[in-house]
């Protein structure tokens, strides 16, 4: 079993923490002058996305998370799993519901995503900051104004809904911030 | 056409802005002032000994001379304090001396922590802990000057910011009480905490519980657990007391300082009590200090000493937020 020791704590290192995968955010060294030393450490429940903070006595070890984080091509879903490959080796890996969380609303078909794989099962997936979608439904266009003030919810091929300016169209390609859920333009073709 | 990669790059820079490089030499400046208007003689000892710091908590660098005189080699320790050389000082009859020298520690490196660091520290002949302590305001007050307003700081004993910040008292209480405790009331207790020992449960709260709720004013904190007596003289009383102080400003330790023990008998048995907690935790024998028991036994005149983190001060004077930018050249960069 592989260990890591205090002094190889540093920012993005994987380690099993309550039996969960765990990456570290921050690790920080407190030690008083003449006295025992600490490692307090800021951890991110890599299941739950949880962030927690730990404190270890310097020299103490944990176990090393088998944690991997690899770019992936989503396929398609069966409702049940969503299904990933791997570009090179052509392998398919199923990720379940947990796994997608609530990325599975930015999820287009051919689109690379950064699965993380724990044991090489996929407990997270991160889309690119970015997507292209299309709008699928939504008010018809304002023609003339482009002022983008006030906007209306429109429906993406994906099924997420977001708020858009009010000339934008049905068919229309936007591009989308996955971190905020904000349009943040027209696909430039 | 030479190879270039590797060597274009930033990091040959310096840490520390020119602003603060000249802060540093400032309060260097103010230091030798004060000390020189106090008729402190500044001293200048090696950084290289045969012997080392047998503190279980405190690691040595190690490394060895190999040449005339030696052809086998010499183990040599790199000094983790100038204590010891200036002891010797002391017992020589130099009368009241500081120092400003580089340190070494191996195994420390944080926010807080660089591997080599600066520290001041002085001694004071015929001054017991508390006079120390004005004299820290005293040199404090000058060397701070324009830089932070510092006022004679807060004075509290140990046991009474225990008792008053968790109800527990550490002369009387029990390890299993400090666990409760520490359970109750922080995020996480490591796993491998003892509980047959008391100091390391001390210190856990000392630094996720207590120093956090310092506040921005400037606290002593004085008469320590005898566990934690380090080089510090014994007071027996109501609770025996380890004469020994540690000054913090804005929750940062900045300053630790000893009425001096004096007695050879007991410096000795303190060196081998610590050398078995080390053999015991696997961390290897240091061998102690002859010189300095010699010059005990000769006579250390009863005195006080005082060690402050230079570069810890500059960071509080400057407001920085980690000692690396304090320092020109901080650990990431040697």
């Amino acid at each position: 079993m592989a260990t890591y020791s205090t002094s190889e704590f540093k920012g993005g290192l994987k380690i099993m923490l309550d039996g969960d995968p765990c990456s570290i955010i921050e690790n920080e060294f407190v030690k008083p002058g003449k006295g025992q030393a600490f490692n307090r450490v800021k951890i991110r429940n890599l299941k739950s996305g949880r962030v927690i903070e730990r404190t270890f006595k310097s020299g103490e070890s944990v176990e090393a998370a088998d944690v991997m984080e690899t770019e992936l091509q989503y396929l398609y879903t069966d409702g049940e799993f969503w299904y990933f490959m791997d570009p090179e080796s052509y392998e398919q890996v199923p990720a379940d519901a947990t796994a997608v969380a609530d990325v599975v609303k930015w999820l287009k078909e051919q689109d690379s995503c950064v699965v993380t794989l724990w044991n090489g099962a996929p407990i997270s997936v991160t889309t690119p900051n970015f997507v292209m979608l299309k709008v699928t439904e939504t008010d018809p266009g304002v023609r003339g104004d482009t002022s983008g003030g006030g906007g209306k919810p429109a429906t993406l091929e994906t099924g997420a809904v977001v708020r858009v300016p009010l000339f934008i169209d049905i068919d229309e390609i936007i591009k989308v911030d996955t971190r905020t859920g904000e349009y943040v333009g027209r696909a430039k073709d | 056409m030479p190879r270039t990669d590797g060597i274009r790059d930033e990091l040959w820079r310096p840490c520390a802005s020119l602003e603060i490089l000249t802060l540093r030499a400032t309060l260097l400046a103010r230091i030798r002032c004060f000390f020189m208007q106090q008729g402190v003689l500044e001293t200048d000892t090696p950084l290289l000994s045969r012997y080392g710091s047998t503190d279980p908590a405190i690691e040595s660098f190690h490394t060895r001379y190999s040449g005339p005189g030696s052809v086998d080699g010499l183990p040599l320790y790199v000094h983790t304090s100038p204590e010891f050389f200036m002891k010797r000082l002391l017992a020589a009859g130099s009368g009241p001396i500081y120092q400003l020298a580089h340190v070494f520690r191996n195994a420390e490196l944080g926010r807080r922590h660089n591997p080599e660091f600066m520290m001041l520290e002085w001694y004071r002949p015929g001054m017991e802990h508390q006079g120390l302590m004005d004299e820290t305001d005293a040199l404090l007050s000058v060397v701070l000057e324009d830089f932070m307003d510092y006022r004679a700081a807060k004075r509290i004993t140990y046991r009474q910011w225990f008792r008053d910040e968790t109800g527990l008292d550490p002369w009387t209480d029990k390890v299993a009480a400090f666990r409760r405790f520490a359970e109750q009331q922080l995020d996480s207790v490591p796993e491998t905490m003892d509980d047959n020992e008391l100091d390391p449960w001390l210190d856990l709260l000392v630094t996720h519980y207590l120093e956090p709720g310092l506040g921005d004013q400037p606290v002593f904190v004085y008469d320590f657990p005898v566990s934690q007596a380090s080089l510090a003289r014994i007071r027996q009383g109501e609770v025996p007391v380890a004469e020994r102080f540690e000054l913090y400003i804005k929750g940062i330790e900045l300053a630790n300082g000893f009425h001096e023990l004096t007695d050879a008998g007991q410096q000795q048995q303190r060196f081998e009590s610590e050398n078995r907690v080390r053999e015991q935790t696997g961390k290897p024998v240091v061998p102690m200090d002859r010189n300095l028991l010699a010059a005990l036994h000769s006579g250390l005149p009863d005195c006080a000493g005082v060690a402050i983190g230079f570069d810890r001060l500059l960071m509080v004077a400057a407001g920085l937020p980690d000692i690396a930018s304090a320092m020109p050249f901080p650990f990431s960069k040697v």
